[in-house]
């Protein structure tokens, strides 16, 4: 399948990016590995009348340590993240959740930045960032503004960004230490989660992000409250689901979900130590 | 808009519309027709080339996001009239039946093996995910790569 | 990792080979798919061709108000826009069933594309043709089609009540009943005489073949004498040919069907098709070349689907668990049309219920609905996995029932080896059988008693992962098939098959055989056959096929019939020109024809070892024609028509071990061993290959797919995202190992492997969920695929 005809506008800096966004307005859609954007583009489900590929610009893949948090370029492929040292020493979850994402031929490509502003619930990485609790900086033609995970994603593939916003950069809390776990549950290993379970420990704190419990990921906050008070992973678990809409499809109904965020919840936080 | 782009060695310069993906580009305008197409959601795997030495599902990148980069095919791996060890070993094992995942499935297989040199059964099978066959059960692929891995380790 | 195979016992001990058959040779195929020589339809670079796209249905049923075509053919490159309605005079007949298996049996008349009524999803409507793809495909969005929406019929109880009828004109959803009833008094008697009876319900969901290579054809109108060559991604050129003729009204003689590389078919591509047939006609019409392939999300709702069936299985048993009869409805569903032979499906699974087990009485009834989905028709095993799954999950059931090991209850019901060949209940006659020692090599290559340990260990310890262990003892008819018994089924065709075998001047040998593989490997297990039987190397054969220029006859690649049935032809056109040349040798060497024999690819006289003449020196002397016998005609070649006496019947046991995690429902394969018995083995190597790719394909239907239709019609599962196929790290390794229970229906003593695999596997695969949660959770029962939220739920409401 074909996608249909748009027009091709290639960048070579975030500004410019933003500057193509301003001129062809809510028509434009940002083309960064692809691996959301081309699929939909094939079965004709988006047709946006221009591409604004951002794949050349400079200076947006990187890992890079920067104090208390690691910055990570918007452009950097699942690979990298998968394989990064400094992700493995600061931010174990991060890695653990890249190596999950759809198959290797599509962690080559695709980038995280991609994947955070798709914002589909279902996806693994967007779960990881609230339970991370990453901020997003994004670019648009007043400069640069911040956005933290957690009001970044706002429902089904959609975020904060302006029409005229690029995903820049994602900053993520050092958590040097942690245990991490992430459980995906799928039925090959290609897909995306029924219910994905991301959590980290570290001393005192916790983070547990839901992937596919919502029309956007979950930050699972009771979870992390009772983790933190000194629950058992069984009892801080028992609360995954509540207050969760997900979806039903072929694969799950909503109890079934709300059962597997629980099950799941456990098994990350025992993974996690707790 | 023009591409160029450096296919199996040889530097390839088309005219396309923005639109063509990469695996159209490969068969059609360099008619290099190895490279398969068997799906349109990046699930089968079928389109697996190697760009700037990673496998890639080539029918998941347009043509213009290529321009400037190298792209090795199933075609290219051969060295005068020698297969490659992998494409050797998927012989040696019977690795393929109806032939049509396979060259995606050899593509992706060395790029495993570019990462993992010494890997696991699981290790194998994990890093296949994103290759369908329909006709192996996938049996003799493992075997296949394993045994590459275990020429190469030896 | 494990391969127990051997390959030095693959033959009987007595088997009529030389060194060659046996062997594990690498396959002659290989070399040019794995370097992306192969050429498959889409590969091929026709210049001229227009490109067809083709407008389906969105709706499961509704009547064709209007249809516009105007804009669409005012895009750029569109050469031309046709309706249904466009084409009605291009056809001599409606599209072909080939398989009317009662007289009486229903078959609405429907054409390429839809005039005023669309069946289905999926349904063509109307064909663009565009100088390019992208062309083409951008102008389907430019038709307009205006349609009024009649209520869809999805289930096949509610197509049979008929509140909704589909096809007017015929007046009802009823294709046919179709009864195999030998003896319902001895049924009636033995249920009413029996200790336990087991009556069970069984759903065969529907599943999509998904062969990797997508369907795609091509037809070039030839420059003068009115032929078309027809390139196609199909299982059956030679069927194809003759139906593309009745049905286009292109006389047979100008019609020249070649199936380049095919990427697998698995049935799929056993039918004769709408694209086909359009791409012929509109060839026809505009007087160019004209091509179509196929994406795969039409694949999904244009491409037949397998299976779809409900499945009413009793069985009656004495006190000690023999099992004395056996009584099966079938609910079949046809789909919106019927396709090549789809009515068929059900037939060829019928004789098959009563398994491999000596059960008296037998009574078998299908009764085939229409429904506004996609025609169903042959997918591998076609009928048989689904009268294997109903017999092995019943007997399961029964020996919970008894108290008893599943394996136990198996013993006790095996038709005995020295029964065959067997006259069964249900009229065939079974070529050969010994299941017993296949069903104790699986047990032993499984640790049957340590799994049963460790199962039992497990439950005591109260653990949340339940060890399961299914068994399923499978035979299946195979090697389709004997013309006569064919014409009892009321099959629309024979079941031969040809083979001609041409020694050239140089002694090389092509071997043209009408068997039409696509990716089974013929062209090195016939070189292999050949080359056994003549002494020479496998490397001085070409096979050639599937191109109906060059093998004009033949009936092509399905029902695991090549080996049993093309394979013989090839053995015997050998055996005819060995004769012709031993003729020559007895002639030139001035001895009687008895006197001289063929050994290694010589000819000497017997006791006389230097009075001799090699294979070549006969093959040149053919061709000189110098110096043969008086009468005899130049050449070296043979030809054969070779109708099978009976089907053969190939059989084994597998082994699934499965782990069941009750907090997820997840079913994990531990462990899968298979223990088959396809008789010799002309190549081990191969057999493997076709049982690892069709345990697989079983345990895909086991676990993971499943076409499904929403209340309206509409599939959900039309890609690769949706649709399940299994990859790699969803699948464990294959056990396999094998004995040798030669046919003594032909001469290689040989039977067919191809679907086997497939036959065997899923009912394994849910006896051993089954058996991991009867104990703990009093589950009997698991539909397919059993998908983790199907067995949580399962597991939940045994809770309730």
């Amino acid at each position: 399948m074909i996608p249909a005809a748009f027009d091709y506008v290639r960048v070579d800096s975030a500004d410019a990016a933003v500057a193509a966004l301003v001129e062809h307005g809510e028509d434009a859609k940002i083309l960064a590995g692809g691996h959301s954007l081309v699929p939909l583009l094939k079965l004709r489900l988006a047709s946006p009348s221009v591409l604004v590929d951002v794949g050349r610009v400079k200076d947006l893949s990187f890992i890079r340590d920067a104090g208390d948090h690691i910055a990570i370029g918007a452009l950097t492929r699942h690979r990298d993240v998968e394989t990064s040292s400094v992700l493995a020493e600061h931010v174990a979850l991060l890695p653990l959740v890249a190596r999950e994402v759809g198959d290797p031929q599509v962690r080559h490509r695709g980038t995280i930045g991609g994947s955070v502003a798709h914002a589909d619930p279902a996806s693994d990485l967007p779960g990881a960032m609230v339970a991370l609790n990453a901020t997003l900086v994004a670019r648009g033609p007043k400069g640069e503004r911040t956005i933290a995970a957690a009001d970044f994603f706002q429902g089904f593939l959609t975020t904060a960004l302006g029409a005229d916003e690029l995903l820049t950069e994602i900053r993520v809390p050092k958590i040097t230490g942690a245990k991490a776990n992430y459980q995906k549950f799928n039925r090959r290993a290609q897909d995306w989660a029924i219910v994905g379970v991301a959590a980290w420990k570290l001393n005192g704190a916790c983070g547990v992000g839901l992937v596919n419990m919502g029309s956007a990921p979950v930050k699972a906050g009771s979870v992390e409250a009772a983790v933190n008070g000194g629950a058992s992973a069984a009892d801080a678990a028992a609360s995954a689901a509540d207050g969760t809409e997900p979806p039903a499809d072929l694969n799950a109904s909503v109890e079934y979900r709300q059962h597997l965020a629980r099950v799941l919840t456990k098994r990350a936080l025992e993974a996690c130590g707790a | 808009m023009n591409v160029s782009i450096t296919v199996n060695g040889q530097k390839q310069s088309h005219d396309v519309e923005p639109r063509t993906l990469l695996v159209h580009y490969i068969r059609e305008n360099c008619s290099l027709t190895g490279t398969n197409i068997g799906c349109d959601t990046s699930s089968c795997g079928a389109c697996t080339i190697h760009l700037d030495g990673e496998a890639v599902k080539s029918c998941t990148i347009l043509a213009v996001q290529a321009d400037g980069g190298i792209v090795g095919t199933i075609e290219g791996l051969a060295v005068d009239g020698v297969m490659h060890p992998m494409q050797e070993s998927f012989r040696e094992n019977h690795g393929l039946q109806c032939g049509y995942c396979t060259p995606g499935m050899v593509m992706a297989a060395i790029s495993l093996l570019d990462e993992i040199p010494n890997p696991s059964e699981q290790d194998v099978r994990l890093g296949l995910e994103g290759n369908l066959c329909r006709c192996t059960g996938y049996h003799n692929i493992v075997k296949a790569v394993l045994a590459v891995a275990e020429k190469a380790n030896a | 990792m494990t391969d127990l195979l051997a390959h030095d016992d693959v033959l009987a001990p007595n088997a009529p080979f030389h060194g060659l058959v046996g062997q594990p040779l690498r396959r002659k195929e290989d070399p040019k798919l794995l370097t992306g020589e192969g050429k498959f339809t889409d590969d091929l670079v026709i210049p001229g061709a227009l490109y067809m796209a083709v407008l389906r249905s969105p709706f499961a049923h509704a009547r064709i108000r209007s249809i516009d075509v105007s804009a669409a053919a005012a895009m750029p490159g569109v050469r031309a826009v046709f309706t249904g309605a466009d084409l009605t005079g291009e056809w001599a007949a409606a599209m072909p069933c080939a398989w009317p298996v009662t007289a009486d049996m229903k078959n609405p008349e429907h054409y390429p594309l839809a005039v005023s009524k669309v069946s289905y999803v999926g349904d063509g409507v109307a064909v663009v043709l565009a100088e390019t793809s992208r062309q083409a495909e951008d102008a389907l969005a430019g038709i307009v089609a205006d349609y009024e929406p009649l209520a869809a019929v999805i289930g096949l109880e509610d197509a049979l009540a008929g509140g909704t009828i589909i096809h007017e004109a015929i007046g009802t959803n009823v294709s046919y009943v179709w009864d195999l009833k030998p003896n319902e008094e001895g049924v009636d008697a033995a249920f009413a005489a029996a200790v336990h009876t087991v009556k069970e319900r069984y759903v065969q969901q529907r599943l999509i073949p998904a062969f990797m290579e997508p369907r795609a054809v091509c037809v070039v109108p030839q420059p003068f004498g009115g032929e078309f060559v027809v390139y196609s991604a199909t299982q059956i050129p030679h069927i194809l040919k003759v139906m593309l003729g009745l049905t286009v009204g292109v006389p047979e003689q100008k019609l020249r069907v070649i199936a380049p590389a095919v990427g697998g078919g698995f049935g799929g591509k056993l039918n004769v098709y709408a694209e086909e047939v359009l791409c012929l006609a509109l060839a026809r019409r505009m007087r160019a070349p004209v091509r179509w392939t196929e994406t795969r999300s039409e694949n999904t709702q244009a491409t037949v689907h397998g299976r779809g069936q409900i499945q009413d299985i009793e069985l009656a048993a004495d006190a000690n668990g023999k099992v004395t009869a056996c009584r099966v409805r079938l609910l079949a569903d046809m789909g919106a049309y019927l396709q090549l032979v789809t009515p068929g499906v059900p037939l060829l699974g019928s004789f098959l219920y009563t398994g491999v087990y000596d059960i008296a009485n037998f009574s078998f009834s299908c009764t085939a609905v229409f429904t506004t989905k996609t025609p169903t028709d042959a997918y591998r095993g076609a009928g048989r996995p689904e009268a294997t799954y109903a017999i092995e999950r019943a007997m399961d059931t029964l020996a919970y029932q008894l108290g008893m090991d599943p394996a136990e209850l198996r013993r006790r019901n095996y038709i005995p080896t020295e029964a065959f060949p067997y006259q069964s209940a249900g009229g065939l006659i079974f070529d050969s059988g010994n299941y017993a020692p296949a069903l104790e090599k699986a047990l032993g290559h499984a640790d049957y008693k340590a799994l049963r340990a460790e199962q039992s260990a497990r439950r005591a310890s109260g653990s949340k992962v339940h060890l399961g262990i299914g068994i399923s003892s499978y035979f299946e008819m195979c090697g389709l098939a004997p013309s006569r018994a064919l014409a009892g089924l009321n099959y629309g065709a024979g079941g031969w098959e040809a083979a001609t075998i041409r020694i050239l001047p140089t002694c090389k040998v092509q071997v043209i055989t009408g068997a039409t593989p696509h990716g089974q490997g013929h062209e090195t297990a016939w070189s292999q056959i050949v080359a056994d039987k003549l002494g020479i190397s496998p490397d001085d054969i070409e096979v050639l096929h599937s191109d109906t220029a060059i093998s004009p006859l033949g009936l092509d690649t399905y029902g695991s019939r090549s080996l049993a049935v093309g394979g013989t032809a090839i053995w015997m056109a050998t055996d005819k020109v060995i004769a012709k040349a031993k003729a020559i040798a007895a002639h030139q060497l001035e001895a009687a024809d008895d006197d001289v024999e063929f050994v290694n690819g010589t000819f000497s006289v017997k006791g006389s070892p230097d009075r001799a003449l090699p294979l070549a020196a006969i093959a040149f002397g053919a061709f000189t024609a110098h110096n043969l016998p008086d009468g005899m005609e130049p050449n070296l070649e043979a030809h054969t028509s070779y109708d099978p006496p009976n089907f053969v019947f190939p059989f084994g046991t597998h082994i699934a071990v499965v782990e069941v995690d009750e907090e997820t429902g997840r079913v994990d394969l531990r462990k899968y061993v298979a223990v088959d018995d396809c008789g010799n083995q002309i190549n081990p190597l191969i057999v493997q290959g076709q049982l690892h790719g069709g345990i697989v394909q079983g345990i895909a239907q086991a676990l993971f797919e499943e076409a499904v239709y929403d209340d309206n019609g509409n599939l959900l599962t039309s890609t690769f995202a949706d649709y399940l196929v299994p990859s790699a790290a969803e699948m464990p390794m294959i056990t396999l190992d094998h004995t040798v229970t030669p046919s003594p229906t032909n001469p290689m003593g040989v039977k067919g492997v191809g679907e086997a695999g497939t036959i065997g596997s899923a009912p394994a695969v849910i006896n051993a969920i089954v058996d991991a949660l009867h104990v703990p959770f009093g589950i009997l029962d698991m539909a397919m695929p059993a998908s983790p939220l199907t067995v949580w739920k399962a597991i939940e409401a045994s809770r309730a």
